[in-house]
């Protein structure tokens, strides 16, 4: 979706065809624009083919328990989502944070970085990601009398890296740049944020710094490997649990510590503002590109986006773009890890009570001192105990569904892909296709689906060798 | 608050230490929390001076031109009972403040040192609970008002008023939350007023100028200077940074400041003191001795030798 040409087409197509005309503005700074939300007269903004962001200003309101008047203006001046998101950091960050977001809303206007930005998205990344139908699937999911919904594919596997994750890195990495920091660290939990940020350090000369749970390089340990390879250190996190929330927690520390030198690739769509906002952006691309697809393959748009939620960024980025869209259903798929009554799961939007953790207020898994629970799941990449400050306001709001599926349930949908597709997925991607088989039965013939295949699953095969009998 | 317990006693320190332990016992066995046969400490003392508030304290110290003596301890650490003895020690080696730790688990202003003393604490099943009984039985018997020092989200968990309230009635006057910066502050800030908790805030030497006086204006107790960029934890020695922090502060506010993060030696102590700080905060340190030591009863006397030498350091 990169020339104009093909953006003015587009908006032709799409007023032609009055689909949600108003929601769309093409742009061609992908990752950059803020939709604001006010509603506009929809021919003038279908004239705007205007490569402008809003610079994003809000209104200096709070948006206290009961909304305002725009609930879906997000986050607002203080990084909240309704009462969630916020900047819950040590002091030390609070001017590292102010200069992060001022340093985001420049380069979302500079042209030059854009256009770099897109470059290596495009020729590096391999952009844009296909729309895939699947169609051995979708038959799999008709009833007797063969109707059912039609199920697609966005194949964000197929990025480098195989996950969405290095939307996100380069976007960061190129930013780390401009802000003159040559030291990036990021934390990981199974590894494919691990691996994107190694890439992109790789790949711009930044040295680079990797936390991991010690129990996670023990099950992902090809990851770690992986990391090694290409040039990054992995520092072993062993306090607390010793996993991603632990690695999560040493990662900010270390910021606390170098923040002057030192920039934070945070891999999900949480942590203090501007995170939430900035990594949201930068995955929206997943959705636009779905948007402009959906109408090239079939003229209109998606009924139902699917997507896992760990910490949420895959799920956000598909999401984005269509939550002006009413009458599109957004469905996040948590772990429900061996089950949502065993204590044993990462079910944080179905089971977890609102707090404040690593930066941010959201839904988290807590006891009743306010100590954060362990959470469980096979997929290391949902194994966290908090979300994105976004969903939890999606949720509450009721513009997003959150269900949650089990370890057993995401390993059936893993093998079920593969051998129906040719399509291995990670095992987060597999909570998402395990919904199916609830969400499918209950759609209307001819609805279409997509589902954000987030990650490949060459990466799991070691987990699923022990859970899997063929 | 301070205010309500403001007594004209002007010999306050002196009386301190020369309380009888008289009592002792009795009050103790009356706690909740597990108490083995340890035998208490005889310099545990019964305060028979109203306890002032954190910035009444550092007037009268300032009027005697002093600087106060801020120790941390991390609550449960290695159990509740020590905890309680701790307290008791550091109030009667001549503590001005003390700050007490409410462990939690995911301390991400902590190094390694208060880290490990939280997961310890934890581990050995230290609840919020727990903590209070403690202190509803400790309190009373010191003369040094106690500041918590606790992470955010155990506070909301309680709900913030409730937390306030509950704190106040065991008699704690001050609170840090090391994860709450002064844009997320309103809740706490009207909840500490309404209970009378002074709420401490931090400033850092990576904020800028006109931040920290909008940190200053707004904290109460004292201003608390981070004196090095990072997480709690020793350092071998103290920035220079600090003095020139001391200085832009003081032309800011009246409010007295107290140093901390990496202060550990006597040397440290001597050289925020000589910089110009009001109180010097000594934490990691102590934490390490007390985890370090063969037994809690050596712990508690090693941490009265360092208390001390620390102290001696301040006159």
């Amino acid at each position: 979706m990169a020339s104009a040409a093909a953006a003015a087409t587009t908006t032709t197509a799409t007023h032609s065809s009055s689909i949600r005309t108003h929601r769309f503005k093409p742009s061609i700074h992908l990752p950059f624009r803020f939709r604001r939300f006010t509603p506009t007269y929809p021919s003038a903004s279908l004239l705007a083919i205007s490569c402008t962001i809003s610079t994003r200003d809000p209104p200096d309101l709070r948006m206290d328990d009961n909304g305002s008047s725009t609930p879906l203006q997000r986050p607002d001046s203080f990084g909240r989502f309704g009462k969630f998101g916020g900047k819950y950091v040590p002091e030390t960050l609070m001017h590292a944070l102010s200069e992060l977001e001022s340093a985001f809303h420049a380069l979302a206007g500079d042209h030059e970085f854009q256009k770099e930005l897109h470059g290596v998205l495009k020729d590096y990344v391999g952009r844009e990601s296909p729309l895939y139908f699947a169609e051995r699937l979708t038959e799999h999911y008709k009833r007797p009398n063969g109707e059912g919904p039609l199920i697609y594919l966005k194949r964000e596997d197929l990025n480098h890296t195989g996950a969405h994750k290095i939307n996100n890195a380069i976007a960061q990495a190129l930013l780390a740049k401009r802000l003159g920091k040559k030291r990036i660290i990021a934390e990981t939990g199974a590894g494919q944020h691990g691996v994107a940020t190694a890439t992109v350090c790789a790949r711009f000369g930044l040295q680079c710094i990797i936390y991991m749970g010690a129990q996670d390089m023990e099950r992902q340990a090809l990851n770690v490997f992986r990391m090694r390879l290409l040039g990054a250190e992995v520092r072993p996190v062993h306090s607390g649990t010793a996993t991603l929330k632990d690695a999560t927690s040493e990662a900010i520390r270390d910021w606390v510590t170098n923040v002057e030198t030192t920039h934070y690739i945070l891999g999900s769509v949480a942590g203090p503002h501007p995170y939430p906002m900035m990594v949201r952006e930068f995955h929206a691309v997943i959705g636009k590109e779905t948007r402009k697809q959906a109408l090239e393959k079939w003229g209109g748009g998606p009924d139902v986006l699917v997507a896992c939620v760990g910490g949420g960024s895959n799920a956000i980025g598909l999401f984005h773009e269509f939550v002006g869209d009413k009458d599109v259903r957004l469905i996040g798929v948590e772990a429900a890890g061996f089950g949502l009554d065993s204590g044993k799961h990462a079910a944080t939007l179905t089971k977890g009570e609102v707090g404040v953790l690593h930066g941010a207020m959201s839904y988290l898994l807590q006891d009743d001192d306010g100590q954060i629970i362990e959470p469980h799941s096979i997929s290391a990449g949902l194994d966290y105990p908090g979300v994105g400050p976004e969903h939890s306001y999606l949720k509450d709001i009721g513009r997003a569904e959150y269900y949650s599926v089990t370890d057993d349930e995401a390993l059936e949908a893993f093998k079920r892909l593969s051998r129906l597709e040719g399509i291995i997925p990670a095992l987060e991607t597999s909570h998402a296709l395990a919904y199916l088989e609830q969400l499918c039965p209950t759609l209307p013939n001819g609805t279409r689906v997509v589902l954000n295949c987030s990650g490949r699953g060459d990466k799991d095969v070691q987990t699923a060798i022990k859970r899997l009998q063929l | 608050m301070a205010i309500a317990f403001k007594s004209p006693i002007t010999g306050f320190f002196q009386l301190k230490k020369n309380n009888p332990e008289t009592h002792s016992f009795l009050r103790f066995s009356t706690q909740r929390f597990a108490t083995p046969a340890r035998r208490f400490t005889p310099m545990a003392a019964i305060s028979t001076v109203p306890t002032v508030g954190l910035s009444e304290t550092f007037t009268r110290l300032k009027k005697q031109g002093k600087v106060a003596f801020i120790p941390y301890i991390t609550a449960g650490d290695p159990d509740l009972s020590t905890t309680a003895e701790a307290l008791k020690v550091l109030d009667s080696c001549g503590s001005d403040i003390i700050e007490l730790g409410v462990p939690y688990s995911d301390p991400l202003a902590d190094g390694p040192v208060i880290q490990a003393a939280a997961t310890r604490s934890l581990a050995r099943g230290t609840n919020y609970n727990a903590i209070i009984s403690m202190l509803k039985e400790v309190i009373p018997q010191l003369s040094s008002p106690i500041a918590l020092f606790s992470y955010y989200n155990p506070i909301l968990k309680r709900g913030v008023e409730q937390f306030m309230s509950t704190i106040k009635d065991v008699g704690v006057h001050g609170l840090v939350v090391p994860d709450v910066p002064l844009e997320e502050t309103e809740i706490l800030r009207r909840e500490a007023s309404k209970h009378g908790i002074e709420l401490v805030l931090l400033t850092t030497p990576t904020t800028p100028t006109e931040r920290m006086k909008a940190i200053v204006e707004a904290a109460e107790g004292f201003v608390y200077l981070v004196s090095s960029i990072g997480v709690t934890g020793a350092r071998a020695s103290v920035s220079d940074r600090v003095q020139t922090l001391l200085q832009d502060i003081k032309a800011a506010t009246t409010k007295p400041v107290a140093v901390g993060f990496g202060i550990s030696k006597p040397e440290h102590v001597k050289q925020v003191v000589e910089w110009g700080a009001d109180g010097v905060i000594v934490g990691s340190a102590m934490v390490k001795l007390l985890n370090e030591a063969k037994s809690p009863e050596e712990g508690l006397k090693e941490l009265e030798v360092f208390t001390k030498s620390l102290k001696a350091a301040l006159d």
